[in-house]
């Protein structure tokens, strides 16, 4: 059946006026065969690697944008985890091996390269200790090099030792890039349950089971949502979910036929797609703005949590019917600083860390840059990250914590961090101790959710 | 390899926008499959279905319609057909 007139123009106006894009085309690459005894070796093999596999991302995802008339807006790089690599290495090294893979995303002129990761929710190797030690380093000293510790899973439970550590890194980090408002933080992500397919940054990595190389696609579109509903104010519940649904699914459509064509001229497997409505700075390209159109006054009232749990699934529903192969986080994402509704509702007091929380048993991840009083104490920022985990934990969910305590600032001041990461209001946190639980250690058990074999 | 494109065209309704936009499609020597065209709230709206020998050509002649975008104050874009057939069709 030729396609209608009609559809055409909903589709030009989806690209033109609702910022449908391609979030990002992003090329999973294992790096298990850079071992070497000599680390200088490893750097050259890694460096080698990788800018050869992805060397024609950038060209290629251009050319295919330009023949569908779809913007891919990022290339980016997930790359095994780098701990993997560092088993022998010092923790110098592991700071010069990050360098090696921001050398890297400079040549492939890519935004950000992702797996500078460890996954240790249930205990710390070697390799994986190496490369938290290193992490305020080599956060401070790069620029495009993401990472991701993984410290809980269902399955095994929550690893505080390693949330313990993670809370002294995310402070020492935000110390050591103070001159820019903290910025190292916004590149590490803590996650609990992490996929191995995830396209989007800063948790992006290329997991275990992954193959050779692989590209995956982030598709968004909260523009695109945000105008369907507002077509149909006066609709029940039921219908908010289908419009949202038959969205949802013509936008993974548009990604999955786009995704699959730069795979193929680049040589590589397609992976998943994923759909998350993730929010820029744009105006409204808000995932707020989808809640208030639903019925809030603002983001973070009573409510706010049943209109995100019926956005949430309604995306995914609308993702599954449309591609068989629906991965990585695929929902919403609901970052603060990128999201101009979410920043109105703090500023204006409807939205607070409490509420964020919550939003997270029913968002596709967690907290997600959040800039908090720098004076909050790394015992403070780990209690916070085991919250989510246990979250996550409990409810077999992704969850993850991206903060940044902004060295220097207090609740009420409002920090620019520029570019695609926006600005943020900083949010105080409780003033109450949580020291002894994190000082305490050891391993939250898995729980009884993950008995079921 | 033959595919098809997309190619619409919006803009103020004038005198000349179809003679025009065709002329650069005929200089090119592509192939016309389908042309509908309506006023919509006051912008003129056309949509025209190409043949089309090789997709990396697209951007050569989206470049050619620049003269007649500024001309006329339109906006042109061509798209491979395929991810209309991927939204609108299961």
């Amino acid at each position: 059946m030729p396609i209608a007139f009609t559809e055409i123009q909903e589709t030009i106006r989806m690209v033109e006026m609702e910022h449908l894009d391609i979030r990002t085309v992003t090329m999973g690459i294992s790096l298990r065969d850079c071992a070497d005894h000599d680390f200088e070796k490893v750097k050259q093999k890694v460096y080698d690697k990788i800018t050869s596999y992805a060397k024609d991302l950038k060209s290629t995802a251009n050319q295919v944008a330009k023949e569908y008339g779809v913007p891919i807006i990022n290339k980016r790089i997930a790359i095994s985890p780098a701990a993997e690599l560092l088993g022998n290495a010092t923790k110098e090294q592991a700071i010069e091996l990050a360098e090696t893979l921001d050398k890297a995303a400079q040549t492939l002129d890519v935004d950000f390269i992702g797996g500078f990761s460890a996954l240790v929710h249930k205990g710390i190797s070697k390799g994986d200790q190496i490369l938290l030690d290193a992490l305020p380093e080599a956060l401070s000293k790069t620029e495009r090099v993401c990472s991701s510790i993984s410290v809980a899973t269902t399955r095994t439970g929550i690893n505080m030792d390693a949330v313990r550590q993670m809370g002294q890194i995310i402070h020492d980090t935000a110390k050591s890039t103070q001159d820019n408002n903290s910025i190292g933080c916004a590149k590490l992500v803590v996650f609990c349950n992490p996929v191995e397919d995830n396209p989007f940054m800063a948790g992006a990595f290329h997991g275990a089971g992954e193959g050779e190389a692989v590209l995956s696609v982030g598709v968004s579109g909260p523009g695109v949502v945000l105008h369907a509903l507002q077509r149909y104010p006066d609709a029940d519940l039921g219908e908010v979910s289908d419009v949202i649904k038959k969205t949802a699914f013509k936008i993974t459509r548009a990604g999955e036929i786009i995704g699959r064509v730069v795979a193929e001229r680049l040589n590589v497997p397609f992976g998943i797609m994923d759909l998350s409505l993730a929010p820029t700075n744009a105006m409204n390209d808000s995932v707020a703005e989808i809640l208030e159109e639903i019925g809030l006054e603002r983001v973070g009232t009573h409510g706010t949590i049943a209109a995100l749990a019926l956005m949430n699934d309604a995306v995914k529903k609308g993702g599954a019917m449309a591609s068989s192969y629906v991965g990585g986080l695929s929902g919403a994402f609901i970052p603060v600083s990128e999201d101009n509704g979410m920043i109105r509702g703090i500023e204006e007091g409807a939205l607070n860390l409490s509420k964020l929380e919550a939003m997270t048993c029913v968002c596709s991840v967690g907290l997600d840059m959040i800039a908090l009083e720098g004076k909050a104490s790394p015992e403070t920022l780990a209690a916070i990250i085991a919250d989510e985990a246990a979250i996550g934990m409990i409810n077999k969910k992704t969850t993850a914590v991206r903060v940044i305590p902004v060295i220097g600032k207090e609740e009420g001041e409002t920090v620019e961090f520029g570019g695609l990461l926006g600005r943020a209001p900083i949010i105080g946190v409780n003033q109450f101790s949580s020291d002894k639980l994190i000082q305490r250690g050891g391993r939250i058990p898995a729980p009884l959710q993950s008995l079921i074999n | 390899m033959q595919k098809r494109a997309v190619v619409s065209v919006v803009g103020k309704d004038q005198v000349g926008i179809i003679a025009k936009v065709t002329t650069v499609i005929s200089d090119n020597n592509i192939n016309i499959l389908d042309i509908s065209q309506t006023i919509l709230e006051g912008f003129f709206t056309m949509i025209m279905l190409i043949e089309i020998n090789d997709p990396s050509n697209l951007e050569t002649l989206q470049e050619k319609f620049k003269p007649v975008e500024q001309e006329l104050g339109l906006k042109i874009n061509i798209q491979l057909e395929d991810v209309f057939q991927a939204m609108h069709r299961v």
